[in-house]
């Protein structure tokens, strides 16, 4: 049996296979330094078996029916936080997190990240509830169970605590509510208690975003006790911030303070965000050539075979060689949604999106923090990052697209 | 549902795809703004992160003498260094590195302070590491990470002591030394010139460091020696040919006696100094890479101060040597003609006021005209001299003579003669009545408020055997220092010469191995307040024209002749070549001209200037 008969979703294929090539590619760079970094040398190698996992994986994914999907969001959603509340008891650290518990082992030996299945489980039992609605949410009451069924699983990765990993279930949650045709209005509401709680480090950007939240309240005009709401939580969440921001951890406030400034403490906390900076920063339009980034020889890109290996990137290729990455991974989600898009049923369609949001917030957040974009939180790079739990996830999720866009290869679908 | 609706779908798609552009935008500008923009800004900060800069030292610039033979020397020396990311692990390695190389804790703090001046800079542990300590230090690199040895220029000085206070000696710039700006153009790690030649000429020497690169990782250890980022060479110094006189230099050390501290000059009556010894000394050498810091304590602690150049750092009382200057005063003035004799003959002293004031001969030399009281150093026929010219013009004269001058020779720390320019400086010192018109009895034998360096009386004995203008002495070239007209006649000059002819013929010619050469000179023995008196011979050959100048003192030395003898041969050393040297020692006889004490002005003061001891009971 060939492709061709198959028939399997020739661009999405060909975009995805030109990303694990280039991820391999830099992956082996990451290992080459003039200084021995044991946990960087031969990671290629074994990404390789992960690959081969990853390929066994995405072809049991492509087998799954999307009904079967459907059938089974609720228990696998279960059993994902069943896990989750098991790591909150006997997980461990591991990898590049090691003070936080976000492994599970079984005989010693580190089986996985549940955070990773969570993802899965949530974009699953998300498009079940979503799809199987009559109608978009269109009040704030209305979005209650889309918010639980994503908060509950991210409050316990967040527990971990892992803040990474728990904004990537805000960007999955966000972007299917987005998917089912909730107004962008009414994201906005929903997005601004958190905005209020960012911006509550001053009194006056605090003061200021409440008068522009009661401008947007006064002109979209909400039920009334929604805008109450709102309001209150608003408030609630400045007058939090303080007690909150006392409850994240030191290297956790550290993080954030540090994405403010990262000179502020340029050999502790800032070190990760100046160094990969000035790695992108030295590799100009073209780069240091493939193999050849000095920062990276000389071990001071930290974690560059993980969550940083973008910097390798950007010191060795360039601007060009970032703007083709880029390049690759637009032309990956421009696909997603088109097969979003075609999907020949609601769940399929909702799922596909929600796979979107999941990679489309890992690399935001991954590319976004190596350029001081976005605050470091250490959440890997789909398809470059050296890891097997995020790179099974990840196959998972091409092979339920390749389903998806095979399913629906054959609808006599009009372009309007 | 009703929003899956195809029209609907396609509207959000729409929404979607412009969402993510916008997303996919905004990385791009980031990484526009990081890699394009601010390019320079982080190529810097990459090449700081892993590029440590290690100082080319450049090779100083030779140091010749006027035949060209070598007096200090640059040749390839090894530098040993540490590169450390902490105080703490430099600690550590430095006493792995004590283990093969022996180092004392101030060394280890001397380098520790290095690396806080510098941190990214390997810090120098050894300046001038010899051959077998690099294998040492090389089979052990394991153990000792961030080593760094290079070579390095390192200085030589062949003749060692007997040059030192001619060349000084090579040190690294200190911090003190950075921050006074006392050496321009020297960076951290430069070697400059401390004494000497090295001193005055350091900029024309030293030359200009280069840098070269070595890489190091994340945790500041070395990774790649060479080729990490191309070198800037260094632009060796210039060399400096002297007027020196090597091989005399070394001659006058091989005969100077054991344990005699002076010092001695040897130059032309126009200046070119062939030779400049002092002793004791310090060996160059051993500042080379850094002095070890117990034998820098032991320098500056010795009670004999071998760092003192004698020929021009102290001042000694002149003695006899002035008496000329005396005699050349009055003879400008027209006082006194070469035959003239002075109203009182010497019977051993005189009196003058309440005071007695003695000739260094206790029988006394009877009536003596000029020639003859030069000859005979007769005290007496000088202090009526002294009477003859008062004391305003015999200040004047001498500070138009050059004593109150520094000769300005190209060295530096030379000190100024005391020489009171008028009467005023009495009458500060002493107040208006604490001192006597006697004064200039003193000053007239070369005693007194009157205090010369070795180089000071050179020059005024230079212009006497020359054209009777002092010179500025010079090793290298003159500096513009003022220069002094004796102010006389050629016939005078003619005569003065001829009475030092005496000095010396008299005592010599019986037994002279002297034939080829007449020397002309006068001894001196000069009043000590502080122990021995010193003993000064200057003088001058051949008599009848003049081609060196060579004078010497010898502290606590008792006598002047005992000095004159080592003049002497250094004299033919130099005017006959090496071939001279071989036929023993040479007698010079002398007059036994110890300068009588200073006659305390007045009494009751107990002392005057630094060259007054205990007046003698008058009779």
């Amino acid at each position: 049996m060939t492709l061709r008969r198959l028939e399997l979703d020739r661009p999405l294929l060909t975009t995805v296979a030109a990303l694990v090539v280039f991820g391999l590619l830099m992956l082996y760079s990451a290992g080459q330094t003039d200084v021995p970094i044991l946990a960087a040398q031969g990671a290629w190698k074994r990404q390789l078996v992960w690959l081969a996992a990853g390929l066994g994986v995405a072809a049991v994914a492509f087998r799954m029916s999307p009904r079967f999907l459907e059938w089974a969001a609720l228990p696998l959603y279960g059993f994902a936080l069943i896990l989750l509340g098991l790591t909150l008891l006997i997980g461990r650290g591991g990898g590049t997190a090691a003070g936080t518990k976000s492994w599970i082992y079984i005989g010693g030996h580190a089986v996985g990240q549940p955070a990773e299945l969570a993802k899965l489980a949530v974009i699953l039992m998300l498009a079940r509830y979503l799809s199987g609605r009559r109608a978009a949410p269109e009040s704030l009451r209305e979005l209650v169970p889309a918010c639980l069924l994503a908060g509950v699983p991210a409050l316990l990765v967040l527990a971990q605590p892992d803040l990474g990993s728990a904004l990537v279930f805000v960007g999955i949650l966000f972007a299917m509510l987005f998917w089912a045709g909730v107004g962008l209005k009414l994201l906005t509401l929903l997005a601004s208690p958190a905005a209020s709680l960012l911006l509550a480090f001053t009194t006056w950007t605090w003061v200021g975003w409440l008068v522009l939240l009661a401008v947007m309240l006064y002109l979209w005009r909400p039920f009334l006790w929604e805008g109450v709401a709102v309001a209150a939580l608003n408030f609630l969440m400045g007058f939090i911030a303080l007690p909150v921001w006392r409850k994240l951890e030191p290297y956790q406030q550290n993080r954030l303070l540090t994405f403010l400034n990262p000179e502020v403490d340029p050999q502790r906390a800032g070190y990760h965000a100046i160094q990969s900076k000035v790695a992108i920063g030295s590799g100009g339009w073209f780069g240091n050539g493939y193999l050849h980034g000095p920062q990276k020889r000389l071990a001071f890109l930290p974690e560059q075979h993980t969550d940083f290996i973008f910097a390798v990137l950007g010191e060795e290729l360039g601007f060009v060689g970032v703007l083709v990455a880029l390049a690759l991974f637009f032309a990956l989600f421009m696909t997603l949604v088109r097969v979003a898009r075609r999907a020949s049923d609601p769940f399929a369609s909702m799922m596909v999106f929600g796979l979107l949001g999941l990679l489309f917030t890992h690399v935001f957040e991954n590319v976004g923090m190596t350029v001081n974009l976005m605050p470091i939180t250490g959440i890997p790079l789909p398809f470059f990052s050296y890891g097997g739990s995020f790179l099974l996830v990840t196959a998972a999720a091409i092979g339920l697209a390749l389903r998806v866009a095979w399913d629906s290869r054959s609808s006599s679908y009009v372009e309007y | 549902m009703r929003e899956f609706h195809a029209f609907r779908v396609q509207e959000r798609a729409r929404l979607a795809r412009w969402i993510l552009f916008g997303a996919f935008v905004l990385l791009a500008a980031a990484f526009f703004r990081t890699q394009v923009l601010q390019y320079d800004r982080y190529r810097l900060r990459a090449q700081n992160n892993r590029l440590r800069p290690v100082p080319l030292q450049p090779a100083r610039g030779t140091i010749y003498d006027r035949h060209g033979r070598v007096i200090a020397e640059t040749v390839p020396g090894y530098s040993v260094a540490l590169l450390a990311s902490s105080v703490d692990s430099l600690r550590r390695v430095l006493e792995r590195f004590r283990r093969i190389v022996p180092l004392d804790s101030a060394d280890l703090e001397a380098v520790v302070n290095r690396y806080l001046q510098a941190r990214y800079q390997p810090a120098l542990v050894l300046g001038n590491a010899t051959r077998e300590q690099v294998a040492r230090l090389e089979e052990r690199r394991v153990a000792l990470p961030g080593l760094v040895i290079q070579t390095e220029p390192r200085r030589i000085y062949p003749a060692g002591r007997a040059v030192a206070h001619l060349v000084g000696y090579v040190d690294e710039v200190s911090q003190q030394d950075l921050d006074a700006n006392r050496y321009p153009g020297a960076r951290v790690g430069s070697l400059v010139g401390r004494l000497g030649l090295e001193r005055r000429y350091d900029d024309t020497l030293r030359g200009t460091p280069g840098v070269r690169y070595i890489e190091v990782d994340a945790l500041g250890r070395l990774v790649r020696e060479q080729g990490a980022a191309p070198p800037l060479p260094s632009v060796p110094g210039r060399s400096l040919r002297t007027e020196i006189d090597l091989p005399l230099q070394l001659y006058i050390d091989s005969i100077w006696p054991k344990g005699q501290s002076g010092a001695m000059i040897a130059m032309t009556p126009k200046g070119e100094i062939r030779a400049l010894y002092s002793t004791p000394a310090y060996d160059p050498n051993a500042f080379i890479g850094g002095i070890a810091a117990s034998e820098w304590r032991r320098l500056t602690n010795d009670p004999t101060l071998p760092l003192l150049n004698r020929a021009i750092q102290v001042r000694y009382p002149p003695g006899s040597p002035f008496k000329l200057a005396t005699a050349a005063m009055a003879l400008r003035r027209g006082l006194v003609g070469f035959d003239s004799h002075m109203p009182i003959p010497c019977r051993g002293g005189m009196q003058f006021g309440n005071r007695y004031f003695r000739c260094w001969k206790k029988e006394g030399h009877g009536s003596l005209d000029l020639t003859g009281a030069i000859e005979k150093s007769c005290d007496v026929y000088f202090y009526q001299l002294g009477l003859r010219l008062q004391l305003n013009p015999l200040l004047q004269d001498g500070v138009s003579m050059g004593f109150h001058d520094r000769s300005g020779v190209d060295l530096v720390n030379e000190v100024s003669p005391i020489y009171p320019t008028s009467t005023a400086y009495y009458d500060e010192r002493y107040g208006p009545r604490g001192w006597s018109a006697a004064a200039v009895l003193n000053l007239a034998i070369g005693q007194g408020e009157n205090t010369q360096t070795l180089i000071n009386m050179m020059k005024f004995y230079a212009a006497l055997a020359g054209d009777g203008v002092t010179p500025v002495p010079h090793i290298v070239q003159a500096d513009s220092a003022p220069v002094f007209e004796l102010g006389l006649e050629a016939e005078q000059l003619y005569g003065l010469r001829h009475a030092l002819i005496q000095v010396v013929e008299r005592g010599t010619a019986a037994r002279s191995r002297l034939k080829e050469f007449s020397v002309a000179g006068k001894t001196g023995t000069a009043q000590n307040p502080h122990g021995k008196d010193h003993g000064w011979f200057i003088g001058f050959a051949p008599a009848e024209s003049p081609e060196i100048v060579i004078g010497a003192i010898f502290e606590f030395g008792g006598h002047g002749s005992e000095v004159a003898p080592y003049v002497v041969q250094a004299m033919r050393r130099y005017l006959l070549g090496s071939d001279s040297t071989a036929q023993g020692p040479i007698v010079v006889r002398t007059v036994e001209d110890t300068a009588p004490r200073d006659v305390a002005l007045p009494p009751s003061q107990g002392g005057l200037a630094d060259s007054t001891g205990g007046g003698p009971r008058q009779p």
